[in-house]
């Protein structure tokens, strides 16, 4: 029997296919049947009013921690995969920093199973780079792609040997798949906690150098460069390192990068009064580092935004500011902080971040998705770009609740979300 | 609750130069009753101090645990080694578990930046830091200024010059915001390493030189020197230091002016320090532990909100 959707009436967003108009979007088993103009419905389709929405292709968020294996009492690839529909994210990559790590077939295979059974976002499991992340031996790269993996990191740290990053950018080409880096020399950043700056200075808190990122950034560049590899850069919070990628990419070098939607709303301030809530890694930086990474986010310089959505257990962020693990939920923010610091101050069109979004990490990561293209897959993600909601860490689908957000007001929450076909979220007001 | 300094002291970031003068001049009259062959006043009689000490700390446990039983306080010391991460227990099960047991004050010393604050934030007792971290230890801040006033009189445009290791001190800090909200110039020397990076954005003035220090100061406060930041690679050798950073007298002997030489103890002699200096004439640092015990009385007295007047307390009388 065939199964129907169709989305009426709102703004259809597509920059894949250069769209940007009010019309009617009709999905019929699982794929992109019809895009625009005004459609008749189907006998037994189901009719969502978009009138006054934006309706993009899914949102994919190619940086996750869902915990699984290891740490189901922190979060699991359901719960993870729950939070990210709620956000207005079809997709998303989950790193394989887990318990075991995720250095093998049936790990990866394992994961991508738990998110098929889940029925929420696609889960789209990571591949270690090195065997348990020791930075030692490279993982199987080509079983772990068999299995499902759509890219390799040992995400969390670093790749230190710079040997090792070296023959995972060679090893990867065979099989098309881009090396993640976390961006960290540890001899610098070691025993620090946050930006090194004033307000370590003040807290007495051993700061973090914006080189520890940019010494790894122009390292992984010159590798690619020299192994036509494709580095792909987590995470990056200082100017230097869009400097350094804009230079990269001028010189066409194959690489991509990343930002988080932390790094370009909030600063080191937000550390103020031993928030663990706002301890990451990498850290919060100053007011000029946020301006550059917007700034590069809409030059090109930087190709998408994620959330790095870690979550930790409550008791575990309660503590003092240097013992307290790195990282925050960002799964059921990311589309409102973006809307309300990107878009709501004119650095973004609603259709740039849509590309930074949904286009950009499909494209980046070889992904299904990311377009309205006749015959794609339907993942849809419908938002208001105007709506105004104060953040509630209690009402998370995430089992994680450390957000420096908490209580916030922010402008744009997704309202329904659509993967292959099949509305798995609907905003519940 | 004190409506002067609110309900606990964790720095000296945020006090004003107003809130710092009116518990040095608390402590001013305290000293006396240290003086006394019966060194006692009944001020906090009844009330429960918990001294809880994560770090090691021979100086200021003592001088905490004077400051509270001369002013009647019933004491306990809590003393934890390890790290709090080694250890069991978090630091807020500890602080849980001691409000259960009705304490009225916890001084708290602890390895993480950030502890007393933590602590405060989530017990009704008063807290007092008594050293978290890198981060403060004002009643030694406290105890630096009132021994500056003692000899230099208003401390506004005077000058003072923090020695060493500034990048891993708690001293240094607590004396950088007494300090300058009091008006006094401030001043840091030490090697760049052991500076923090933004100390320019500190509001201080940075000597790579001891001489040029000497040069410019009233007093310097000579930080001691961790025998671990040789390790952690951070300077090459004692030796060295003492070479090019340590206060020798033939260094002071170039002075313009009579330099005040203060220590937050305990000294390294032949270090950051010379024992001619600090055995000389323009060493301050016994006054310093004497006033310590000063400033602590002060500022037990002001967050426990006593309703005697100081006048009742110097003279014994009931509170």
């Amino acid at each position: 029997m065939t199964t129907s959707v169709l989305l009426k009436g709102g703004r259809l967003v597509d920059p894949s296919t250069h769209l940007d108009a009010i019309g009617d979007l009709l999905l019929v088993d699982g794929v992109i049947a019809q895009v625009g103009g005004s459609i008749v419905a189907p006998a037994g389709a189901e009719i969502v009013d978009c009138h006054g929405l934006v309706v993009s292709p899914g949102m994919i968020d190619v940086h996750v921690h869902l915990r699984e294996p290891g740490r189901e009492d922190v979060e699991t690839v359901a719960t993870g995969a729950h939070a990210a529909v709620a956000g207005g994210f079809t997709a998303v990559c989950a790193m394989p920093n887990t318990k075991p790590v995720t250095d093998n077939q049936a790990t990866v295979g394992f994961v991508k199973r738990q998110g098929e059974a889940a029925g929420f976002a696609r889960v789209y499991p990571y591949g270690a780079i090195s065997v348990g992340q020791q930075g030692e031996t490279l993982a199987e790269f080509g079983e772990m792609v068999a299995a499902g993996a759509v890219a390799v990191s040992d995400d969390g740290k670093p790749v230190e040997n710079s040997h090792l990053m070296r023959t995972a950018l060679e090893y990867a080409m065979t099989f098309g798949i881009p090396v993640v880096e976390h961006c960290e020399v540890m001899a610098l950043a070691q025993g620090g906690s946050m930006n090194e700056g004033i307000v370590s200075a003040r807290l007495g808190l051993k700061g973090i150098p914006p080189e520890a990122e940019e010494i790894d950034v122009i390292r992984c560049i010159l590798l690619a460069k020299r192994t036509g590899g494709h580095v792909h850069l987590c995470h990056l919070s200082t100017k230097g390192s869009v400097d350094l990628v804009r230079w990269g990419k001028s010189q066409g070098i194959n690489v991509t990068a990343e930002v988080c939607s932390h790094h370009i709303s909030l600063t080191e301030e937000a550390c103020d009064g031993y928030n663990t809530n706002a301890k990451m890694n990498p850290p919060l930086r100053t007011r000029t580092d946020v301006a550059a990474l917007q700034q590069g986010l809409k030059d090109g310089t930087i190709d998408l935004l994620v959330t790095d959505h870690a979550p930790h257990h409550y008791d575990e962020k309660e503590r003092e500011f240097a013992d307290a693990p790195n990282g925050i939920v960002g799964l059921e923010t990311a589309l409102g902080v973006n809307i309300t610091y990107l878009v709501e101050p004119g650095i973004l069109s609603i259709s740039e971040l849509v590309d930074r979004m949904s286009c950009a990490p499909a494209k980046t990561f070889h992904l299904p998705g990311g377009t309205f293209a006749k015959g794609s897959i339907a993942d849809v993600t419908v938002f208001d770009p105007a709506k105004e909601w104060t953040v509630d860490p209690k009402a998370f689908k995430s089992k994680g609740r450390n957000t420096p957000y908490g209580g916030h007001v922010l402008k744009g929450q997704a309202i329904c979300t659509i993967v292959g076909g099949k509305i798995v979220y609907r905003l519940v007001d | 609750m004190s409506s002067l300094l609110g309900k606990d002291l964790v720095g000296l970031a945020g006090l004003t130069g107003e809130q710092i003068t009116t518990i040095l001049d608390v402590a001013e009259p305290l000293r006396e009753i240290s003086e006394r062959a019966i060194k006692k006043v009944p001020t906090l009689r009844g009330m429960t101090v918990v001294n809880l000490f994560f770090e090691p700390s021979t100086r200021t446990r003592i001088s905490f645990e004077f400051a509270e039983k001369r002013m009647s306080a019933d004491t306990v010391n809590v003393a934890s080694s390890g790290s709090s991460v080694s250890k069991g227990e978090t630091l807020v099960d500890t602080a849980r578990n001691l409000e259960a047991m009705r304490i009225d004050m916890v001084v708290v010393r602890h390895g993480a930046s950030g502890a007393a604050k933590f602590l405060a934030e989530r017990i009704e007792s008063n807290v007092i830091n008594a050293g978290d971290g890198t981060h403060e230890h004002p009643t030694q801040g406290l105890l630096d200024l009132l021994t500056l006033r003692q000899r230099l009189g208003a401390l506004a445009g005077r000058r003072v010059c923090i020695v060493g290791d500034v990048l891993h001190s708690r001293v240094a800090r607590s004396n950088i915001w007494g300090l300058k909200a009091l008006g006094a110039e401030v001043a840091v020397c030490g090697p760049r390493s052991l500076l923090p990076n933004a100390i320019h954005e500190m509001g201080v003035r940075v000597f790579g030189r001891i001489e040029a220090a000497i040069e410019w100061a009233d007093a310097l406060n000579i930080l001691r020197l961790q025998l671990e930041r040789m390790q952690g690679g951070y300077i090459p050798s004692l030796r060295e230091y003492n070479r090019v950073f340590g206060v020798t007298s033939a260094r002071l002997a170039a002075a313009k002016r009579e330099l005040l030489i203060l220590h937050p103890g305990p000294m390294n002699r032949g270090v950051e320090i010379d024992s001619d200096v600090a055995d000389g004439p323009h060493s301050v640092i016994l006054d310093q532990v004497t006033n310590g015990v000063a400033v602590r009385m002060a500022v037990l007295y002001l967050l426990a909100g006593q309703k005697a007047s100081l006048a009742d307390v110097a003279k014994g009388g009931a509170a």
